[in-house]
C-alpha cells in the first residue's frame, strides 16, 4: 500500500512531514516498511502566461508555435533567476494567448529523468518547455499541453506549479500484514498513525449526513454458502446522472492515484479508485443504461460464461460469487466487473455499487481465476461491513464535483452483517501474557482509541471490537492491540531458567562426529538440491519397483524434476559437475542430508481434522503414519587426483579405494567396524564396489554400496576417469554405533608374530579368507592383517596368493614358538577346509 | 730418530708430539686409522719405547715404564677424543646434505570443510543446549495438519493455495514439503512433557525460484517455550541472550508487532548489526511471539494451564548478513570454495 503524505494528512495531523518519521511511527505500531517514493519532478516549474504565440509552418510538414511566456510577475525575476519573459518552443496547439500553462525552466527535472535546458530548435533558442500532463507524470495525457484553466486553476504567473499540481508530494510504502486489512485504506493508514503517535484522527468515513438512496432492486441469493458464512457483508447502491465521462481528473486526484500506484484512466474509473484508496471499500461502477433491471447477488451456475473487464471470457465455478442482472452474470463479485455493463467514453448514467463480500469467498474466486485485484486483496482481507454507505457517498460528491454528475435519489442500502463478538477480558490477563503491568485505564482507553466498545464489570472488560477489526476475536486478540499501542519497546526483558536438558542425543552428536571427521580426513562438505528427475532416482535404485517409490511433487518448479531424492550421489555428480566446470576437478566431496523413501503404505487422512483442537492420540498416530520414510543419508564423491601431482611425488589418481576408505573412516568414526560385500549394485560399477553391512540388535543390516561409479553413470554426469563413490544409511550406521564400550585388559606379555601366505583361486573373497584365518587362529590371535595380495610365477594361473600378518599373544604368558605355530596351523586348516587354501612355500 | 731407541722424557715426548701431531691432522675416520697403525700400531715408536723398557736396567724400569704408559694413556685419549669429533662432524654434514624446502609438502594436504550453514546450525544448537534446552527435529515432507491446520492456518489461508508451498502428489494425501520449521513445534508439544524448552534446526522449503536472494530450499532454526506464566518479556529476554552470544555483548534487539497465525502477540525481531553493509543498522532477523492459545490446544496442551512463546530466524539469511555473503547461489551451488572458506571456523 502506498501511502501520499498530503493525502494522510488531511485526516490526522503527521509531527512530521519526512516520510522517514512518517514510516517509522507506522512500523512501531505494526506496518512494514517497503519503500519510499519521493517527487520525481524537481526544480523551477512555474506557472506561466502565454503573452504571444507565432504559429511557423516547418518544411517537415509540422507546424511549431514559436512563443513568448511570462513567468515571472513584473518587477520580479523568475525562479532560476532569469528573466521574466521567456522564448519558447511549443509543438502543441490546444492553447490561446492568455492561457495560463506550465512551465518547467531550464534546471528542473521531470519523470524518466528528464532534464530541462535551453535548447537550441527551430531556429530558437527554447529556453524551457510547455509540459503536458504526460510529461509531468500527470497520467496519459500526450495530446496537448496543460492548461490550468481547463482544470479550474487559477493561479498567478510565476507560482510553484509543483505544489499547484501536488508534484512535490512524496509516498510513503508499507506492508500490511493479512490481520490488517483496514490499513489497505489512507484512512486505516491515518488512524494507525494516530494510535503510534496520538496525533488527531478525523474519521473520513464520517460524513455529516449520509443521503440513502431507494428504488434500486437488489437481492441476495445465496443458495450454497462457503462456510456458512454470509457472502454479502453490506451492499449499497446509488446512481448518479449527467456525467461527463471526458471530463479530466483534478490535477491532485491525477497525481495522488499515481503516488499511490495506480493510473489515472477516465473520471469515472478514477474516482472509484480514489475513494476505495482513501476509504478501503472497492467500488464498481456500471453504465447505468446498459443494465437491464435490478441486480442479484448470487453463486453462479456450473459453466456459466461471462466476459471480465480484461476482455476473456471465463467459465464460472458453481462456487463463485456473481452480480447479475435479467441478461445474467455481469460481474465476479469481488474480483472483476463485466464488460457488458463497462463504463466507456459514451456513459452517462452510473450505478455505484459499494459492497462487501466474504473474504473466504472472494479469496478463493481470485485465486480460481488467478485474478488478483486491488479489490480483491482487500476483500480477501476483510473490509469494514460499515462503511459502505460513506464511500457510495463520497463516490457521488466526487462524481457531482468533478464531472458535472446530477446526484440521483435512486439507489439502495442492505442491512451490514457485522462481525461483532463480544469478548470478555479479565484486565489481569495482559500483564500476564506480555509481562508488562498496564493499568485498568490504560486498557480500556487503548481499546476505545481502536474504535472498540468497552464495558466494565470489576476487573473485566467486555469488548466489541470495531467493524474494521474483524481479525479481533479473542481476549489475546486485544491484548495484542494493548500491547502494541502502549508500545513494544515497554516489555521489560527477563530470561527464563529451562529445566536442566539432556544435551544433544546420540544421533544428534553422532551426525556432527561424521561430519566432522569426514572434513578432518579432507572432504568438503556440500548442499544440494532434492528435486530430482525419475531417471535421477533411477540410477541407483535396486529395481524398477524401488524407484518406483518416490515422492512425487504436485507443484514442483521444473516440470522436469517433480521427484524427491530417494539417494543424494546423483544431485553430488550434479555438484562435482559443477565444480569441474569452475576448474576444480579433483574433488572429496560430502553431503549429509535426508532422502525420501516412501514404502507405499503410508496412510491418508482426509479430511483433515480441525486445527485449534487436539484430534485425540489416535488422529495423531494416524497423522503421522501418512508421512513417508526419510532416513538421513551421507554419501561421498571422488574425481581426478586423490593426491596432486608434487615435487618428488606423482599425483594418485582417485580409485575405488578411496571410497571404501571413506566408509572406514566414517563407520570407525562411530565405533563401528563395517563388514563389506562384493556386490554390483545399480549405478556402480560391477567389478569394484562393495555392499557394506553393519550389526544393530545382533542383525546384519544393509548400510549401503562404496566403490567406482560405472562408467556409464561417470559418462552421464560429464566427469571423467574413474570417480568413486559411496552412500550410506546414516540412521543405520548409527543404530549400529556401541553406545558405551567396554574395557578388555591390555596384554603386556611378548608378542609373537608370524606370516602365512595362503593360496586360493582368484575368486575367494579376501574378507572371507580373513575371517576364516581368524576364526581357526583361534584365542591367542590378536590381530590379523591382509599385507599382500601376489599373481604371477609361483602361483597357479587362477590363483592368487594372499599374506596375512598374524599377531599372538597369551594374556598370562610368554608364548613359545610351537604355541604360535599351533594357532597358525589352526588357521591354515580352516581356511584350508573353507576355500581349498593351501599355504605357499 | 736414532736406531738405539733411547727411553728417557726426551724421547718419550718427541713421539707422543708426532703423534699428537698426526692425529690433530686426520680429518676422517680412515685417515684416523691409518694414524692409528703408524703412532700407535706395532712399530711405532711410542710401541718401540715400550718394547726397549725391557731391557733397561732394573732400577730405570719402573720410572720408564710410568713415562711410556702415561703418554700411551694420552694418545689413546686424543684419538678417542678425534675419532668422536670427526663423527659428529660427519653426521652433521650428513644432516646438512639432507635439507629439502619443507614448504613444498604443504602443498600435498587437501583441506577439508563442513559447510557453513551446517556449522552455524550446531553454533546456535550449542548456544541453546547452553541453556538448557534441548533440540527437536522433525521430518521435512510433512503432514498440512503439522504444517498449517495445527498452527492456526485457515482451511483458506492463501499459504495454502500452492503458491509458497510445495505440495506432494496427489494434493488429497494432504502432505508438503514442510514451508517452516514450526510444525516441529507442534510435534515437540505432543511427544514431550510440559515444561518445554526446545529449538528445532532444519531444513524448508517454498516455491521461490533461486535467485540472488531467495531459493526454493534454505534452512530456519525455531525455538519453542512452553511453561506456566511464560510471558513476552521472557521472549524478549531470551532473544537478547541469544543475540549477545551470536553477535556480541553490544548486540541489541528490537521487537516491532507483526502478524503470524501461530502467534499472538506476534512480532517482528530486528537485531541491531554493527557490521551491517552501508554502515550499523537495524536487520530484519526473524519472527517471534507469544504461542497462540489455539496451536497449545492442538498439541494437547491446555492453555488456561501453560502459556509459550516462539521464535524462528533464517540460517541462510544469518549467514549472509553476518558473514558477508551477498549471492544466495554461493550457498545453494555447492562450489567447493564456498565450504573452504566459510566451513573452517565458526
Amino acid at each position: 500500500m502506498r501511502v501520499p503524505l498530503g493525502w494522510l494528512a488531511e485526516f490526522t495531523d503527521l509531527l512530521s512531514a519526512e516520510p522517514e518519521d512518517v514510516l517509522a511511527a507506522l512500523v512501531r505500531i505494526g506496518l512494514e516498511e517497503e519503500d519510499i517514493h519521493r517527487s520525481n519532478v524537481t526544480g523551477p516549474v512555474v506557472v506561466g502566461e502565454v503573452l504571444d504565440r507565432v504559429p511557423e509552418p516547418q518544411t517537415n510538414g509540422k507546424t511549431i508555435n514559436w512563443c513568448q511566456v511570462r513567468v515571472a510577475q513584473d518587477g520580479q525575476r523568475a525562479a532560476d533567476g532569469g528573466e521574466a519573459v521567456r522564448g519558447i518552443v511549443c509543438g502543441a496547439h490546444n492553447f490561446e494567448v492568455g492561457d495560463k500553462v506550465v512551465v518547467t525552466l531550464p534546471g528542473s527535472v521531470l519523470p524518466g529523468d528528464f532534464a530541462i535546458a535551453p535548447r537550441k530548435t527551430y531556429g530558437h533558442v527554447s529556453d524551457g518547455m510547455l509540459a503536458s500532463a504526460r510529461e509531468l507524470g500527470l497520467g496519459e495525457d500526450h495530446s496537448g499541453i496543460v492548461v490550468l484553466s481547463r482544470l479550474g486553476l487559477h493561479p498567478e504567473v510565476g507560482d510553484d506549479a509543483r505544489s499547484l499540481l501536488g508534484l512535490d508530494e512524496s509516498a510513503i510504502e508499507i506492508n500490511v500484514t493479512p490481520d490488517r486489512g483496514y490499513c489497505f485504506s489512507i484512512r486505516g493508514v491515518a488512524r494507525e498513525y494516530s494510535h503510534a503517535t496520538g496525533a488527531r484522527f478525523t474519521d473520513p468515513a464520517s460524513l455529516p449526513t449520509v443521503v440513502e438512496g431507494s428504488g434500486f432492486d437488489v437481492t441476495v441469493d445465496d443458495r450454497a454458502p462457503i462456510r456458512g458464512n454470509a457472502a454479502v457483508r453490506g451492499f449499497v447502491t446509488r446512481l448518479v446522472t449527467d456525467v461527463d465521462p471526458s471530463a479530466p481528473p483534478p490535477p491532485w486526484m491525477a497525481q495522488r492515484l499515481r503516488l499511490a500506484g495506480m493510473r489515472a484512466i477516465s473520471i469515472i474509473v478514477d474516482v472509484t479508485n480514489y475513494v476505495m484508496l482513501e476509504l478501503g471499500n472497492p467500488i464498481h461502477a456500471y453504465d447505468a443504461d446498459k443494465l437491464s433491471g435490478g441486480l442479484t447477488v448470487r453463486r453462479a451456475t456450473a459453466g456459466e460464461k461471462l466476459e471480465t473487464l480484461d476482455g476473456q471470457l471465463r467459465t464460472l465455478n458453481a462456487e463463485d460469487l456473481v452480480i447479475a442482472d435479467d441478461s445474467g452474470a455481469i460481474g465476479l463479485a469481488g474480483v472483476m466487473g463485466g464488460a457488458s455493463t463497462e463504463v466507456t467514453e459514451t456513459t452517462r448514467s452510473v450505478l455505484i455499487e459499494a459492497a462487501v463480500f466474504d473474504p473466504i469467498s472472494i479469496a478463493r474466486s481470485a485465486r480460481r481465476h488467478k485474478l488478483p485485484s486491488e479489490a480483491s486483496k482487500r476483500f480477501e482481507r476483510g473490509v469494514d461491513a460499515l462503511i459502505s454507505a460513506a464511500a457510495a457517498a463520497r463516490v457521488v460528491e466526487l462524481l457531482v464535483e468533478h464531472a458535472g454528475g446530477t446526484a440521483s435519489p435512486i439507489g439502495s442500502q442492505l442491512a451490514p452483517v457485522v462481525h461483532a463478538p463480544s469478548i470478555v477480558l479479565p484486565l489481569e490477563f495482559p500483564e500476564q501474557v506480555i509481562g508488562l503491568e498496564y493499568s485498568p485505564e490504560e486498557v480500556v482507553r487503548v481499546l476505545e482509541q481502536i474504535g472498540a466498545d468497552v464495558s466494565r464489570a470489576g476487573d473485566v472488560l467486555t469488548v466489541v471490537p470495531p467493524s474494521w477489526r474483524p481479525d479481533l476475536s479473542i481476549p489475546v486478540d486485544l491484548v495484542e492491540e494493548v500491547a502494541r499501542i502502549v508500545g513494544y519497546d515497554k516489555i521489560p526483558s527477563r530470561l527464563p531458567v529451562a529445566p536442566p536438558g539432556h544435551g544433544l542425543t546420540f544421533a544428534q552428536k553422532a551426525r556432527r562426529r561424521v561430519s566432522d571427521s569426514a572434513a578432518a580426513a579432507g572432504l568438503t562438505e556440500v548442499w544440494s538440491y532434492p528435486f530430482y528427475t525419475a531417471e535421477e532416482n533411477a540410477i541407483f535404485a535396486q529395481s524398477a519397483a524401488a524407484a518406483d517409490l518416490q515422492v512425487r511433487l504436485a507443484n514442483p518448479l521444473d516440470a522436469k524434476a517433480p521427484y524427491l531424492r530417494r539417494d543424494i550421489l546423483p544431485g553430488l555428480l550434479e555438484v562435482a559437475k559443477r565444480n569441474a566446470s569452475r576448474g576444480f576437478t579433483d574433488l572429496a566431496i560430502v553431503e549429509r542430508g535426508t532422502v525420501f523413501r516412501p514404502n507405499g503404505t503410508e496412510l491418508v487422512v482426509d479430511p483433515l481434522p480441525v486445527g485449534g483442537v487436539f484430534p485425540g492420540a489416535e488422529t495423531i498416530e494416524a497423522l503421522r503414519s501418512t508421512v513417508p520414510g526419510q532416513p538421513v543419508h551421507i554419501a561421498a564423491v571422488f574425481t581426478g587426483n586423490a593426491v596432486p601431482k608434487q615435487p618428488s611425488q606423482p599425483a594418485e589418481k582417485v580409485d575405488w579405494r578411496k571410497a571404501i576408505e571413506f566408509v572406514s573412516q566414517v563407520a570407525h568414526s562411530l565405533g563401528v567396524v563395517p563388514e563389506l560385500e562384493q556386490a554390483s549394485p545399480s549405478g556402480f560399477h560391477p567389478g569394484r564396489t562393495a555392499a557394506v553391512y553393519a550389526w544393530v540388535d545382533g542383525e546384519r543390516t544393509f548400510v549401503g554400496n562404496a566403490g567406482a561409479l560405472h562408467p556409464d553413470v561417470v559418462a552421464a554426469a560429464d566427469l571423467h576417469g574413474v570417480v568413486a563413490a559411496a552412500e550410506l544409511d546414516l540412521d543405520v550406521l548409527i543404530a549400529a554405533a556401541p553406545r558405551t564400550g567396554v574395557a578388555m585388559g591390555l596384554g603386556t606379555m611378548p608378542v609373537a608374530t608370524q606370516d602365512v601366505s595362503l593360496v586360493v583361486p582368484e575368486s575367494t573373497v579376501a574378507a572371507a579368507l580373513l575371517a576364516a584365518v581368524r576364526e581357526g587362529a583361534g584365542e591367542l590371535l590378536e590381530d590379523a592383517v591382509l599385507v599382500d595380495d601376489y599373481r604371477g610365477t609361483g602361483i597357479p594361473e587362477g590363483s592368487k596368493s594372499l599374506t596375512f600378518a598374524l599377531r599372538f599373544r597369551a594374556p598370562d604368558r610368554t608364548l613359545t614358538a610351537a604355541e604360535a605355530s599351533a594357532a597358525r596351523n589352526a588357521a591354515i586348516a580352516v581356511a584350508e577346509e573353507r576355500f581349498g587354501a593351501t599355504v605357499r612355500v | 730418530m736414532s736406531d738405539v731407541t733411547a727411553v728417557n722424557p726426551e724421547t718419550v715426548s718427541a713421539a707422543v708430539e708426532e703423534a699428537l701431531a698426526a692425529i690433530d691432522a686426520a680429518n676422517t675416520i680412515a685417515d684416523l686409522k691409518s694414524v692409528r697403525s703408524r703412532h700407535l700400531g706395532d712399530g711405532s715408536p711410542i710401541v718401540q719405547l715400550n718394547q726397549a723398557i725391557g731391557s733397561l736396567p732394573k732400577e730405570s724400569k719402573a720410572e720408564a715404564g710410568k713415562l711410556v704408559g702415561q703418554a700411551r694413556g694420552r694418545l689413546n685419549k686424543a684419538y678417542a677424543e678425534r675419532e668422536a669429533a670427526i663423527a659428529d662432524a660427519e653426521k652433521e654434514a650428513t644432516l646438512l646434505a639432507e635439507t629439502v624446502d619443507v614448504t613444498e609438502a604443504s602443498f600435498a594436504w587437501r583441506p577439508g570443510a563442513r559447510h557453513p550453514l551446517s556449522l552455524l546450525q550446531d553454533q546456535v544448537c550449542d548456544i541453546f543446549v547452553g541453556m538448557g534446552w534441548e533440540i527437536a527435529e522433525g521430518p521435512e515432507v510433512e503432514n498440512e495438519w503439522f504444517n498449517f491446520d495445527a498452527l492456526n492456518f485457515d482451511a483458506d489461508h492463501p499459504a495454502r493455495a500452492m503458491q509458497d508451498t510445495f505440495f506432494v502428489d496427489p494434493p488429497s494425501d494432504h502432505l508438503v514439503l514442510r514451508t517452516h520449521t514450526s510444525p516441529v513445534q507442534v510435534r515437540s508439544m505432543l511427544e514431550r512433557d510440559v515444561p518445554i524448552y526446545v529449538l528445532c534446526p532444519g531444513r524448508v522449503y517454498r516455491t521461490d525460484e533461486l535467485d540472488s536472494t531467495h531459493t526454493p530450499v534454505f534452512h530456519q532454526f525455531e525455538g519453542l517455550a512452553v511453561d506456566e506464566g511464560l510471558t513476552m518479556a521472557d521472549l524478549k529476554g531470551t532473544l537478547e541472550h541469544f543475540a549477545r552470544i551470536m553477535f556480541g555483548d553490544e548486540a541489541r534487539i528490537r521487537l516491532r508487532p507483526a502478524f503470524f497465525p501461530f502467534t499472538e502477540p506476534s512480532a517482528e525481531l530486528d537485531v541491531w548489526f554493527a557490521d551491517k553493509k552501508g554502515g550499523p543498522g537495524w536487520i530484519e532477523w526473524g519472527g517471534c511471539g507469544v504461542v497462540n492459545p489455539n496451536v497449545l490446544r492442538s498439541g494437547g496442551i491446555d492453555p488456561e494451564k501453560y502459556s509459550g512463546f516462539a521464535f524462528g530466524m533464517g540460517v541462510d539469511r544469518t549467514l549472509m548478513f553476518r558473514n558477508g555473503v551477498t549471492d544466495m547461489h554461493d550457498i545453494v551451488e555447492g562450489d567447493v570454495r564456498f565450504s573452504q572458506q566459510l566451513g573452517v571456523s565458526l
